[in-house]
């Protein structure tokens, strides 16, 4: 059975618009302008048990709302949505006692009490037996190192910390399905180490299905073994990471500083006749030539260019998938055979 | 159920984390009880009764409104605003629990706390300094006790259909500044609902404001004979059931077209 089964999933809005000068403000007291924008627009997929997915896609794309209906806080305006064999919406109270929710913009624990006390509170609200907290808690805390932070109250805490405090809280239940909006916007490098390498235990260890909506490409580099990729509230990409970067990063960076003066044309006067697509870096004062991924090529380029000019430093990079996906919201769509 | 005794406890702890709110609280009902005292033995002047209320009585009056009113009076409207603005309330639909039930539960935890610890040591302090006459029989304070029970649901959910309408209007601030001073006169906290005019009563009677404040303070001042007491009650049990129906109907709707703010 799919942890996640969506089907022609479909989330219509009313955006207002105001109209404009003093006038068109007495108008809007009446009668409104809006326009239905559908924020999710016939999408589907499912998720298998235990799978890792990253969930990406611009800002707007409705990668947020998407993770909204799936756990039951929004209806969708049509469509068919299975999480856990259940209708999210409509058993909602049953629903949610099967998933963890991580929201990064938003704290769920209780503000002004200790992490203990909203800890406490939420054992009861899942109905978590003592055994069960104790033998699966116990080891949570410790992986998570916040033993010393459970008696302090959530506001005194620091993003980090907090960002700890709610994944553990996320896990009470050891829920089957887990989904995590954005877990590590703000976060320092050794905290996001911590919460990957967290993340990938428990899926390990429990066999937990993780969604996750990020921009922050390492994570889902470091944690997804497929990517769903959202654009204009339509999916534009579904498959393996491995996949998109082999197919789509086929090519290769070479970055040339010179000593002397160089200039645009003259480097692209040095390689005529050869593809390359020359680019010049004013900040960093490099020039970039794009090719294929071609052994040949590249040698050729190299050495055309060492005998015409002076140089200080060459590098070789690989497209990084940041580059992918943002040749890909650039160019709207992905086809990968 | 659980979860929801557990609740009130941690808005138990949540109430002692702001202490400052706490003591500044008996002050301002202290001041307030105060005020009303001088206010209406100026107004009586040296008579003895108006409208069959002596002074003494009414000083009761005013004091256990007052004391009643920290017992039923909460922000949950406030407070439910905030988290459907805020998108907060995203959180609360999350969790495997019925979130008005919460909210309600939220609401008794922090009358009870202002009960014991607001509400007891202040009625103690208002005895030595006003003339006030108590009753202790014990039939008028179980009366009491039940009274403003009902009265905590009538006006919790009058908060909660007042949270709902956020959905509805983005931000209600208005409505709710109007709903308060609507609730403190025609609750009968400020004045009486036998000093209002005959009409004015008799379009009351249809309203459930009264049973928020008049009853259970007419019941402790013995203003009302035991058969009226229970009507009264009676009236009240009616009223919280009649308004669970638009808090249910409206909370449907809201589910339906929610948005959730800010991401």
């Amino acid at each position: 059975m799919n942890a996640i089964e969506v089907k022609n999933l479909r989330k219509e809005f009313k955006a207002y618009s105001s109209r404009s000068g003093l006038k068109g403000a007495f108008r809007d007291l009446f009668t409104r302008n809006y326009k239905i924008i559908p924020a999710v627009n016939d999408i589907s997929f499912s998720v298998k048990q235990g799978e890792m997915v990253g969930y990406i896609g611009e800002n707007g794309a409705g990668k947020s709302t998407t993770i909204k209906m799936l756990t039951g806080i929004l209806t969708p305006t049509s469509g068919q949505i299975q999480v856990n064999g259940m209708n999210p919406h409509k058993e909602r109270e049953r629903f949610v006692q099967t998933i963890g929710v991580v929201f990064g913009q938003r704290s769920q624990l209780w503000w002004d009490i200790a992490v203990q006390e909203s800890f406490r509170l939420l054992k009861k609200v899942y109905k978590v037996s003592d055994e069960q907290y104790e033998d699966h808690m116990q080891h949570v805390i410790r992986t998570l190192d916040i033993e010393p932070l459970l008696d302090k109250p959530v506001r005194k805490l620091s993003l980090g910390q907090r960002m700890r405090c709610e994944l553990a809280a996320a896990l009470i239940h050891n829920p089957p399905l887990l989904f995590l909006d954005e877990p590590t916007i703000g976060l320092d490098v050794l905290v996001k180490l911590k919460i990957r390498e967290f993340l990938k235990e428990i899926n390990e260890k429990y066999n937990t299905t993780i969604l996750l909506t990020t921009h922050d490409l390492s994570d889902i580099e470091a944690l997804c073994e497929r990517v769903i990729l959202l654009d204009g509230g339509k999916v534009i990409y579904d498959g393996g990471l491995h996949d998109l970067k082999e197919n789509l990063a086929d090519g290769k960076e070479l970055h040339f500083q010179f000593l002397e003066n160089v200039d645009l044309p003259a480097v692209k006067k040095a390689t005529n006749g050869m593809p390359v697509k020359w680019e010049y870096d004013e900040k960093e004062q490099v020039f970039i030539a794009n090719i294929e991924n071609d052994d040949l090529l590249i040698s050729q380029i190299i050495a055309v260019i060492v005998a015409a000019f002076k140089i200080k430093d060459i590098k070789i990079n690989e497209t990084s998938t940041e580059e992918i996906i943002r040749n890909i919201y650039e160019k709207g769509a992905v086809e990968v055979g | 159920m659980d979860k929801y005794i557990e609740m009130i406890r941690v808005r138990f702890l949540m109430m002692l984390a702001y202490r400052t709110n706490y003591y500044t609280g008996i002050l301002i009902y202290g001041i307030n009880i105060g005020a009303y005292y001088f206010l209406w033995t100026a107004i009586y002047g040296g008579k003895e009764e108006i409208q069959g209320v002596s002074v003494v009585q009414m000083t009761t009056y005013v004091a256990i409104s007052w004391m009643a009113r920290a017992f039923y009076f909460n922000n949950l409207d406030r407070e439910m605003a905030q988290e459907i603005m805020e998108g907060k309330v995203a959180v609360e639909l999350i969790r495997p629990y019925n979130y008005l039930g919460m909210k309600t539960m939220q609401g008794l935890g922090e009358g009870i706390f202002r009960l014991f610890f607001f509400s007891l040591p202040g009625l103690l302090i208002v005895y030595f300094i006003f003339p006030i006459q108590f009753s202790w029989d014990l039939s008028v304070w179980s009366l009491f006790a039940l009274s403003i029970l009902l009265s905590f649901f009538i006006n919790t959910q009058l908060n909660l259909l007042t949270g709902i309408t956020t959905f509805f209007l983005y931000n209600n601030a208005g409505l709710i500044r109007a709903k308060r001073v609507i609730i403190d006169l025609f609750s009968g906290l400020l004045l009486p609902i036998s000093f209002f005019p005959g009409w004015v009563q008799s379009i009351m009677k249809f309203l459930p404001f009264q049973g928020i404040s008049y009853v259970p303070s007419m019941i402790f001042t013995k203003g009302f004979t035991q058969q009226e007491a229970w009507a009264a009650i009676g009236q009240q049990f009616i009223w919280v059931i009649i308004l669970i129906i638009p808090i249910q109907l409206l909370w449907y709707l809201a589910k339906k077209q929610m948005v959730i703010q800010g991401g």
